[in-house]
């Protein structure tokens, strides 16, 4: 359904949308950027998932990323350092140690660099917000993202997915990386794949290797599809 | 006035950006100034004598209905340490956006619109607590509590103190709190004949030195 964001001020329950990030038009009427989340434990290749997204998508897309570090801005300056896009397309936001709190329950610092980005860059199409790398229940709130991608990999582990937990469970999407790693850690893949399956209730799995030339073309024709429906006001 | 919107209000689950910020207990970590649970006291009490009044002062005389854009300018004269001033702004914002969606009201908006960058927290803060219908004394308990809530719960955090200890020490602080609060909200009392010259300007250097000197850090917890 889609909503009338017109202010709603009744004297007896005040309620307004303005100040939601729910609200998916720009004051001119037209659609801002779509909003990814992309979450996870640490090292399961979430930075790289973004560096390898913004060099397949940035000639197609206006895109921008939020990073969330936990205690440096490591991610910020490592996407910086690889010039993955211009430097003033990536901001970082401090999380007081606390990085499940800054995606979920307390969204305002996430919102305002957001924001900022939208404000100063314009005609953004994409931003992806990085989460800082957490535990399997970290997931993030949907006034902030429109759609979420939860990474994990394969040496974490091959029964994560069964564990599940709801970044596991809820994500738009479940990315299984470093692939290639599984034969050196006796990672099953099709159990994996099972597993999620299970646990998802047929939500999409991408398994990726970034190693490989064009390995994050899953996520990427996934964040594609979304986008389309998207920008056409048929997905919220 | 409602005592539970006080409760809502002054909640460190409040979605107001503060769980990022430490009110400078991480550099006191740092420099050891506070290891443990009696120096955390010491720093909790130190800071709600000096950032805690002037906060609360604001935040009091916003409730009361004083011009919020005046204040703003109030508290940049009282607050000298650029980055202290960029956080204060930051979280304004932040609280900001909290309070409209929470209370909407004009006189949010009104500030809103002429503090796009963000007004000062406490001001902001105030102006909040105007928006739920408290009092000018009941937005001071809720600054004055802020001053001293966010860094006990930051030195858990960084000093994997006891979190018992740390509530210990909001608790014994309760009575100060409360009477920084009352002398906070006779001030505000007074600013609208006397002017915004009668908030305090209690200051604490060495918070405002360290604060200046951990924007600076390259790897850091908190934002401030």
């Amino acid at each position: 359904m889609h909503l009338d964001h017109s202010d709603d001020l009744s004297p007896a329950f005040p309620r307004r949308h303005t100040h939601s990030a729910a609200r998916p038009t720009r004051p001119d009427g037209t659609r801002r950027a779509l909003r990814v989340g992309l979450g996870g434990p640490v090292g399961s290749g979430k930075t790289a998932t973004v560096a390898a997204l913004c060099r397949v998508l940035r000639e197609d897309l206006s895109i921008a990323v939020v990073t969330n570090d936990i205690y440096t801005r490591e991610d910020a300056e490592f996407l910086r350092r690889e010039a993955v896009l211009p430097p003033e397309r990536i901001t970082a936001v401090e999380t007081g140690a606390c990085p499940h709190t800054a995606i979920r329950d307390d969204i305002s610092a996430n919102l305002e660099a957001v924001e900022h980005l939208e404000e100063t860059l314009g005609g953004l199409d994409l931003i992806l917000v990085e989460s800082g790398g957490d535990n399997l229940t970290a997931t993030f709130s949907r006034g902030l993202a429109d759609a979420q991608i939860f990474v994990i990999d394969v040496a974490g582990g091959d029964d994560i997915p069964r564990k599940g937990g709801p970044g596991i469970t809820t994500a738009d999407l479940l990315v299984v990386n470093k692939t290639d790693l599984a034969p050196h850690v006796g990672s099953d893949l099709s159990r994996m794949a099972a597993d999620a399956e299970l646990r998802r209730g047929g939500l999409p799995v991408a398994f990726t290797s970034l190693r490989d030339d064009d390995g994050v073309r899953p996520v990427a024709d996934w964040i594609g599809t979304r986008l389309a429906a998207w920008t056409t006001g048929s997905a919220a | 006035m409602s005592r539970a919107a006080l409760l809502v209000l002054a909640d460190g689950r409040f979605p107001a950006g503060g769980h990022a910020h430490s009110g400078g207990v991480e550099a006191a970590v740092a420099s050891r100034t506070v290891h443990d649970t009696a120096t955390l006291h010491a720093f909790c009490q130190g800071r709600l004598h000096t950032a805690g009044l002037v906060a609360a002062a604001l935040a009091a005389t916003a409730a009361a209905g004083h011009d919020p854009l005046e204040l703003d300018e109030a508290a940049d004269a009282r607050t000298p340490a650029p980055a202290l001033r960029e956080v204060a702004r930051k979280l304004g914002r932040q609280m900001m956006r909290a309070a409209r969606a929470t209370w909407p009201a004009p006189e949010l908006d009104h500030l809103a619109r002429h503090r796009p960058r963000g007004a000062h927290q406490p001001v902001v803060l105030g102006v909040a607590a105007r928006a739920a219908g408290l009092t000018s004394s009941d937005a001071a308990h809720a600054a004055a509590y802020d001053s001293v809530s966010g860094p006990a719960t930051a030195a858990v955090r960084l000093l994997s103190l006891n979190p018992y200890d740390a509530t210990a020490v909001l608790a014994r602080l309760a009575g100060d709190t409360d009477r920084i609060a009352d002398r906070a909200a006779r001030t505000a009392a007074r600013v609208a004949a006397e002017g915004t010259g009668a908030l305090p300007a209690a200051s604490a250097p060495l918070l405002d030195i360290t604060a200046q000197e951990h924007a600076a850090w390259p790897v850091r917890l908190f934002a401030s």
